[in-house]
């Protein structure tokens, strides 16, 4: 008995809890959220409300973190924005045409390891090992060739990107059932016929796992290169800012490539999900 | 297309070795063509035979032992860092469905950002030396181990779940009698990317600003237009990833099959 008031209190703050949670559901509900969605945005902008505070009173020096106000309004500000949308412009485009190429290629050469079963024995475990190196560190050797221009940041996303299509590609192949291929045989079709109408659509999924995987490391290679070079795009547009110790600046651009690869990477899921 | 999934074309081909050597010889012909050709410029592909020399050199000095040292000591200790509050990140969002839902699409969201964007936030932050290297090896392994560790906690059978409540056993009991062994396939996946990782971020990273590691080293020489030392440069970074990548491989076949041996 002697629990029973603290049991009380227990419970009163139990039935206090349910409350808050409830009408924290229904505030969540009202925006068309989720209550943990909700939880999550509010520790982040919590987060942000802190820094913003410690920045403010000294605690934390504003040449080390930006005050996030500032930071984020400034991606809105005219200039900033028509700054970042041609960074995107620049970068994206050289994606898209590292993408074409590392496509055109890497089909062929994956059905080609697919097909001579010896040649993709021999290059698997080099493929496997080109896909964990640090194949940006070529960079130095391609910038000489090339010259410090687009085209090289191009190659140098299409070095990176094209090896896991290939993996895919062949990957997608080899895992398909032979019964289809059996049944293709049965109803007397072409080879061509087998190929296009039951090996692609059957490997269409593990290939645009490769695509994508493709599109993610190209991404990111270029924009690494953007940064180390100080040129093209959005990677340029955080070293630019950060070489001319524009604190405000580095920051402003780190959101707003933050932002350009969530939106992104959004997007290839979407699509992922559409051909799943 | 023709035969297009006859096993019977490869039954005759050459064999696997033979064709790596051969691609090897191949390579190694087409590299020096290109070297004497002239087609670009000088020094700019020096031949095969000067390139081993500058290898040669490059290993009986010191300095690059120096160099690869400092670059393994940055990768291991922020991979170790990362990895650990990873693991820890990781369980606790695996327990959880609420804080799951909760913060998981904001780490997934950065997962896909270039992390070398945040390179000038770890410079201004840790400084200049070797802790921002640090500090980029442990971001660079966060997100991979995460991933897994979250993936592996959801896999865990819930009867050895309830057997560690039924137990009575505390949370880091948990952890090493039931989540970790059960968890151990996903996450030796995810520590071998975090790991690569870890060793690429440290690389950009001491290429971005550095005054040693193997990053420091690279870029000095393509500066100093010293390319056949370059070359041997890419050479023993490239060595140093296939080498750890075949090594954590050995390590996870290894844990894999003593996990598999019966009664364990």
């Amino acid at each position: 008995m002697a629990l029973a008031p603290a049991d009380t209190g227990s419970e009163t703050t139990t039935q206090i809890d349910r409350a808050g949670v409830l009408s924290g559901r229904r505030f969540a509900a009202s925006l068309g959220l989720d209550a943990a969605t909700l939880f999550g945005l509010a520790t982040v902008v919590s987060l942000l409300v802190l820094i913003e505070i410690l920045v403010r009173t000294g605690a934390i020096s504003s040449l080390i973190i930006a005050l996030p106000s500032e930071a984020i309004g400034a991606i809105f500000h005219g200039e900033t924005f028509l700054k970042l949308v041609q960074a995107t412009k620049l970068t994206f485009g050289m994606v898209l045409a590292a993408m074409v190429a590392e496509v055109v290629i890497a089909i062929p050469a994956g059905y080609l390891l697919y097909r001579y079963k010896a040649f993709g024995k021999a290059y698997e475990g080099w493929l496997a090992s080109l896909f964990a190196a640090p194949i940006f560190l070529l960079y130095p050797l391609f910038m000489v060739i090339f010259g410090r221009n687009n085209f090289t940041l191009i190659f140098m996303g299409m070095a990176a990107g094209i090896i896991p299509i290939i993996v895919h590609v062949r990957l997608a192949f080899t895992s398909i059932p032979p019964t289809l291929i059996k049944v293709g045989r049965s109803f007397h079709m072409s080879e061509s016929t087998i190929f296009w109408k039951i090996m692609v659509p059957a490997g269409a999924k593990t290939i645009f796992t490769g695509i994508r995987l493709g599109l993610i490391y190209t991404l990111i290679n270029i924009i690494a290169i953007e940064y180390l070079v100080d040129a093209g795009g959005l990677g340029r547009m955080v070293s630019d800012s950060y070489f001319r110790f524009d604190i405000t600046g580095t920051y402003t651009a780190i959101i707003a490539v933050t932002l350009v690869s969530v939106v992104f990477n959004i997007i290839v899921n979407r699509i992922e999900k559409l051909v799943r | 297309m023709s035969d297009v999934a006859s096993p019977a074309a490869e039954a005759k081909g050459p064999s696997v070795a033979a064709i790596k050597i051969a691609t090897i010889a191949v390579l190694l012909v087409v590299w020096q063509l290109i070297a004497v050709s002239g087609l670009l410029y000088k020094g700019l592909v020096p031949p095969p035979l000067a390139v081993a020399g500058a290898l040669v050199t490059e290993l009986i000095g010191t300095t690059l032992w120096r160099d690869l040292g400092i670059t393994l000591f940055t990768s291991f200790s922020g991979f170790v860092i990362g990895s650990l509050i990873a693991l820890l990140v990781g369980i606790w969002l695996g327990s959880s469905t609420f804080f799951r839902r909760a913060f998981e699409p904001y780490i997934l969201a950065l997962a896909g950002t270039p992390k070398i964007i945040f390179l000038p936030i770890l410079f201004l932050v840790f400084g200049l030396g070797f802790e921002s290297k640090i500090a980029k090896s442990a971001m660079s392994a966060f997100f991979p181990v995460v991933f897994s560790t979250i993936g592996g906690y959801l896999q865990i059978r819930l009867i050895l779940l309830r057997v560690g409540d039924s137990f009575h056993l505390r949370w880091a009991q948990k952890v090493r009698m039931i989540y970790l062994p059960a968890m151990l396939p996903s996450l030796l996946v995810g520590l071998r990317l975090g790991l690569a990782m870890s060793i690429i971020g440290v690389l950009s990273a001491e290429i971005a600003y550095s005054d040693a590691g193997l990053g420091y080293r690279l870029m000095r020489y393509s500066d100093q237009f010293q390319i056949p030392s370059m070359y041997a440069t890419i050479i023993v970074i490239f060595a140093l990833a296939s080498l750890v990548n075949a090594g954590f491989n050995h390590f996870q076949r290894s844990r894999l099959r003593y996990l598999e041996r019966p009664g364990e």
